[in-house]
């Protein structure tokens, strides 16, 4: 409880001086604006930008448009990334190969694919979805081989000594086994799809519909820097939910239950 | 009907007669050695009987039970259940380990099951009241539906010792399965197991570096030595059971295997 309070005070007092430094504590004869507005807008007009437009509809909608991506781009990227993964943990030559493959590609940002995809795809939903999958695929293939790795062997074995045939022992031992960690590879996956998604929105602009990431790029061009900032707030905001609600207490649930160490 | 069947299939004791021949097992280590884990082991356990293996750690005890649960192929010589030579593993040989490798993702009961389910004589409601029965041996049948996380070690162990006698099989094979208990835990479980024996009469082979629980439990004690792994002694124990740990003929024996086993040791290291 304690530590919460301390968190929240924390995040108070930041805002309170970005407010001091930002004018926005004028009433209160607190005036040392260090910056103009077009650099650095103090958070009441941010606030109103970000109320002004969920209100109107503007953000939920781009919000829709942008998760829609990020589903699409993300389901892919496990469809694919899951059974690569496991294969490479399997076969040593899959992992010589593609293994090697996705170590290599991993280490590349995903917004170095934007000028390839835009050239390949055009200005297209194809375009953007071809850089989160590339953003995800390779993390979620190597996080999977990893979690497979880590399945202790005496659980294959003890299988086999009950009369598991190795394709049994595959399905219902080995998978269910691995399922913490190709959660926690899933929840890194999520990550990664959902930066390599900004990266794109906001160096692809496309006529099939305005992502957030859009939204901050034209915030750019119209030299809005409330609008920039107010959108980098609901970036920050859905990766933090995501990973909070969603992955976060399936992955320790499972490691608990697994016994798989990791608090 | 269903009622003689699973009758059938409870109260059938089956056991084998096992014999290794002649076993040799080499392993090379990450440094490129060759260690001789087996050198010419043979052994004869008879139908029904509780025999223990001894030995310090690294003699091949582990080695030579995964070889009987067909898990580990020997270099030269073999091992044979009733006299057909062993090549994999199989359903009349079950094993438990000294983790209690119970798979968390299901439940005590589905654990239980899990072996039951490959063995096509049977249907799933036949299965089920198998599983029961055998839980109740173990005392466990009151947490048929708990998770394997919520067990103590003991419990996981009672689990495993149900999982591995469910499928009904000819030979248990079981390596240090206690070593990782508390005294007081263990104390309880060589009661129970000594009491599962009775009931169900498998030929039972368990393996421990402790010579006392050894004795405690089995009818025979086979000494193991290390560098090359090797059989040195043989010792029958014909202490009444059930047999308590703290027993004074049971401690006077443990003494003098332990000396033997030392004076093999002390041998090695001249
Ligand atoms: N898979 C393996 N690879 C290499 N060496 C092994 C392997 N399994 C066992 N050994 C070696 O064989 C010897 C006997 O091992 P083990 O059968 O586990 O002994 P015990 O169970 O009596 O402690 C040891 O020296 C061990 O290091
Ligand atoms: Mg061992």
């Amino acid at each position: 409880m304690k530590r919460v309070l301390i968190t929240i005070i924390f995040f108070l007092l930041l805002i309170l001086v970005w407010a001091a430094l930002t004018g926005d504590l004028a009433f209160m004869g607190i005036d040392i604006a260090l910056w103009s507005p077009y650099v650095l807008p103090p958070p009441s007009t941010v606030g109103q930008y970000l109320w002004d437009n969920t209100l109107n509809g503007k953000i939920p909608l781009s919000m829709l448009i942008t998760l829609r991506r990020l589903l699409i781009g993300y389901a892919i990227g496990l469809i694919i990334g899951v059974p690569l993964g496991m294969l490479a943990a399997r076969f040593r030559s899959v992992n010589d190969t593609l293994g090697m493959l996705a170590l290599g590609l991993q280490a590349l940002p995903s917004v170095c694919w934007v000028p390839l995809a835009c050239i390949w795809f055009g200005q297209t939903e194809a375009a953007l979805l071809f850089v989160v999958i590339m953003g995800t695929l390779w993390s979620v293939l190597l996080s999977t081989q990893n979690g497979m790795k880590n399945v202790p062997p005496i659980y294959a074995r003890a299988a086999r000594t009950m009369g598991s045939t190795p394709l049994h022992t595959l399905v219902f031992v080995t998978l269910p086994a691995s399922a913490p960690f190709v959660v926690s590879g899933m929840k890194q996956g999520w990550a990664f799809a959902w930066r390599s998604l900004m990266a794109a929105e906001i160096y692809v602009s496309v006529v099939s519909g305005f992502g957030i990431g859009q939204y901050l790029h034209y915030g750019r061009e119209l030299q809005r820097m409330y609008q920039v900032i107010g959108v980098m707030f609901i970036i920050i905001l859905v990766g933090l939910l995501a990973d909070k609600i969603l992955f976060s207490p399936v992955e320790s649930w499972l490691h608990r239950r697994w016994g798989t160490g990791k608090e | 009907m269903i009622q003689e069947k699973l009758h059938e299939e409870i109260h059938n004791y089956p056991t084998a007669k096992l014999s290794v021949e002649h076993v040799c097992k080499d392993f090379i280590t990450n440094n490129g050695s060759v260690v001789r884990a087996l050198d010419d082991v043979s052994l004869t356990i008879n139908e029904g009987e509780f025999v223990c293996f001894v030995g310090p750690s690294g003699c091949g005890k582990s080695t030579l039970l995964n070889i009987i649960a067909g898990l580990e192929k020997p270099d030269s010589g073999m091992a044979l259940i009733d006299g057909t030579p062993i090549t994999g593993p199989g359903r009349d040989r079950m094993m438990m380990f000294q983790e209690h490798a119970l798979f968390p993702w299901l439940d005590v009961i589905g654990n239980v099951m899990f072996g039951l389910k490959q063995k096509p004589n049977l249907n799933d409601k036949e299965r089920l009241e198998v599983a029961k029965y055998y839980l109740y041996l173990v005392k466990m049948d009151r947490f048929a539906h708990a998770n394997i996380h919520e067990l103590s070690g003991g419990m996981r162990q009672r689990v495993a010792l149900a999982r591995s006698l469910a499928p009904n099989p000819k030979i248990l094979l079981m390596d240090e399965p206690f070593s990782a208990l508390d005294a007081m835990t263990r104390e309880r479980l060589y009661g129970d197991i000594q009491d599962v024996w009775e009931k169900r009469r498998k030929t039972i082979i368990f393996v421990t570096h402790n010579v006392r629980e050894a004795v405690c439990l089995g009818s025979r004690v086979i000494l193991f030595s290390p560098h090359p792994g090797r059989v040195r002694e043989k010792f029958t124990v014909n202490l009444p059971r059930p047999r308590n740990i703290n027993n004074h003929d049971l401690a006077d024996l443990s003494q003098e295997i332990t000396s033997a086993l030392k004076g093999y040791t002390a041998a090695e290291s001249d």
